[in-house]
């Protein structure tokens, strides 16, 4: 686990330690057949990991894969790495008998959209929408924290 | 989002370039090819050129050659280069404003679904998408 907090912490720039321990017991100890916790190594080191769990009728939506996380470590990308963690989940759902595989991704994030695309990922039957639940108070600053988005 | 002819031809182009790396292409193909006339293609490929996507080699078995990294460049890269995509609606005289807002809210949110999506879409991701590592089809562009 510290290698990925590590990974985790060189691409987004925040250290949860705490959370991937959530993580890790929920995904990898208590992972338990529609749970999905891979990491990729090379020589001996964590270079990726990929996280996913078959989910019934979230958003009521048939059974399907749901993949949530996925990283490699920016020196190891453009080598297959990424499509190679995002293949053996899916067939790991296909093999739980799911035909669908989704995630989220942040809008402006065009590296992940394009690797998603690349692998042959497409607009799905889902449209994510959120809105500000903030109190007035609180309006200001969450209209400044969606402006760091 | 509709797109000018020019971003049409110059999308076409660099997938023809890129769909073939290690060749110099000359332009009258690409201009054969796409109907258009080499005089208004060479702007075109120009702009390209500018931006560091193709090269051009002058003289015999010259042409323009896909320099660019076709798994990094996206459509955005190459859409922006001839469109203008900050464009807003007119202002509205002061009663309409609040329509106005309204509806320019979810044009914006439109748009940048639209932009989201063409940034992410590499040329790589589309010649694979096009199935072949050979030449796109020509297309007719709007008049």
């Amino acid at each position: 686990m510290p290698a990925v907090v590590a990974l985790d912490a060189t691409v987004t720039g925040l250290h949860k330690a705490a959370y991937w321990q959530r993580v890790y017991r929920r995904y990898g100890v208590n992972g338990q057949g529609q749970r999905h916790f891979l990491v990729a190594e090379h020589e001996g080191r964590v270079c990726g990991f990929a996280i996913g769990e078959v989910r019934d009728w979230e958003f009521g939506a048939p059974p399907c894969g749901w993949l949530f996380a996925i990283d490699v470590m920016p020196s190891a990308r453009q080598a297959g790495v990424g499509g190679r963690l995002l293949g053996e989940l899916a067939e790991r759902f296909r093999r739980e008998g799911v035909d669908t595989l989704r995630t989220m991704t942040a809008s402006g994030n065009s590296l992940i959209q394009s690797f998603f695309r690349s692998q042959g990922m497409r607009a799905g039957h889902l449209l994510p929408l959120e809105m500000d639940i903030a109190a007035p108070a609180d309006a200001e600053a969450a209209v400044a924290r969606k402006a760091r988005r | 989002m509709k797109l000018q002819k020019n971003t049409l031809l110059a999308l076409y182009s660099v997938l023809e370039f890129a769909a073939r790396p290690d060749e110099h292409i000359p332009a009258s193909e690409i201009a054969e090819k796409y109907g258009e006339s080499a005089h208004h293609l060479a702007k075109v490929l120009s702009e390209l050129v500018r931006a560091r996507i193709v090269a051009s080699v002058r003289g015999v078995g010259g042409g323009y050659r896909f320099i660019g990294n076709a798994r990094r460049l996206t459509l955005l890269n190459v859409i922006v280069l001839f469109e203008d995509l900050a464009q807003e609606l007119p202002e509205p005289p002061p009663p309409a404003s609040a329509t106005h807002n309204a509806l320019a809210s979810v044009l914006r949110e439109i748009d940048q679904i639209a932009l989201a999506t063409l940034g992410a879409v590499t040329i790589a991701t589309l010649l694979k998408d096009i199935g072949r590592v050979g030449r796109p089809q020509a297309a007719a562009l709007p008049e």
